[in-house]
């Protein structure tokens, strides 16, 4: 939180409810929700319903704690970029210090909840992962490196490990590969959108990657990274983790996804100031990177619902 | 007693939401504490012989 000056000193509107939740990006959260649980079943550990449902619930006020913190710490830069003007802090509907005191608060609980309710494993990778994103993230990589994103993105890819040491109290080598095919996920993702939004991240002076480095660079890094994201996301086949299902979604959307970084690559997306005014509402050109970051989600979540259909359908694991 | 910045209607309402909104989750709050300690005894408080 570098400068709130701008920001309006008493609130414009009331509150609404609303607010606080969208305080806890509900959107992300809900992403969060379904890679946790993917962990958490894949563990094959059997568990108590009740506290299956209160392990997902941990991670998911911990996704909400750390947004919340984010918000607080990352208004001023909201402020001043199109796609966060509007929310509740920088919009001036909740106050700064509500936001800090919601985040803290929720941070405290889930990790004391997973603590007393499950296992200190897993309580103690939802404290890593809350302080990862509010601390490690957004106080010092945003606003310092362009490589935030990449490191930064651990934070979102620990839920699956988090789910699975709730279920079994370890965290072996599949769960970290789940953990891995989001990391690597993370770069191309947020690089794409980041390709046709530099213009406000140079605006409040965050180093994004094509901010500093250039568009050319960034496309070329994006297809460098969903090469090996392809493969990681592959692995699962090898390690028993993946049956038929998984094999088929992951090579079909992997080639898919490294024929849109191809494109991308090949296009001249970011070159020019691409002014829109949503995340799907953009110039031709930027067309490439709006089509890899919209197939990157889908991608992920087939990635994700095949391995959880498999486990709950029980249909036999390949093995080589 | 008179507030300095008398509240509106709007406000108002809105104040009332929010405090229905935290009646709702600290009652969630008490029933998952409820549920979590039914859970965790389930599993390890023995069945008594009758």
């Amino acid at each position: 939180m570098t400068d709130t000056a701008a920001l309006p000193a008493r609130p414009v509107a009331p509150a609404r409810w609303q607010d606080y939740v969208a305080l806890l990006k509900p959107r992300v959260m809900s992403l969060v929700v379904f890679t946790g649980l993917t962990g958490l079943v894949c563990a094959r550990t059997p568990m108590n319903p009740v506290l299956a449902g209160v392990a997902i619930l941990c991670i998911a006020i911990g996704a909400g704690a750390s947004a919340s913190l984010n918000m607080w710490y990352d208004a001023d830069i909201d402020a001043n970029m199109r796609r966060t003007r509007h929310r509740p802090v920088p919009s001036g509907r909740v106050q700064g210090a509500d936001a800090l005191a919601l985040g803290i608060v929720l941070s405290l609980f889930s990790v004391g909840m997973m603590a007393l309710a499950i296992n200190l494993l897993a309580a103690g990778l939802l404290a890593f992962t809350i302080v990862f994103y509010a601390v490690v993230y957004t106080m010092w990589l945003k606003r310092s490196t362009p490589q935030n994103i990449v490191i930064g993105g651990l934070a979102g890819a620990l839920p699956p490990v988090i789910g699975w040491a709730a279920a079994s109290g370890s965290v072996p080598l599949n769960a970290w590969l789940l953990c891995a095919i989001i990391f690597l996920w993370t770069p191309p993702h947020f690089w794409a959108l980041s390709l046709y939004t530099s213009g406000d991240y140079a605006k409040v002076g965050v180093p994004m990657m094509p901010v500093v480095r250039g568009a050319a660079s960034t496309r070329r890094q994006i297809l460098a990274y969903s090469v090996i994201f392809v493969a990681a996301a592959l692995a699962p086949v090898l390690t028993g983790l993946g049956g038929p299902i998984y094999l088929a979604v992951s090579a079909l959307g992997g080639l898919g996804f490294i024929a849109l970084a191809v494109r991308l690559f090949f296009s001249r997306a970011g070159d020019v100031d691409e002014r829109a005014d949503g995340l799907y509402d953009v110039k031709p050109a930027a067309k490439h990177a709006r089509n890899l970051f919209a197939f990157s989600i889908l991608y992920l979540t087939l990635l994700f619902a095949s391995l959880l259909i498999e486990r709950l359908a029980g249909v036999a694991v390949l093995r080589p | 007693m008179s507030t300095p910045f008398p509240e509106g209607e709007e406000a108002a309402k809105a104040r009332r939401r929010r405090s229905l909104a935290i009646a709702l989750v600290l009652g969630a709050f008490v029933i998952l504490v409820f549920a979590v300690t039914l859970a965790r005894m389930g599993s390890h408080v023995p069945v008594q012989p009758y």
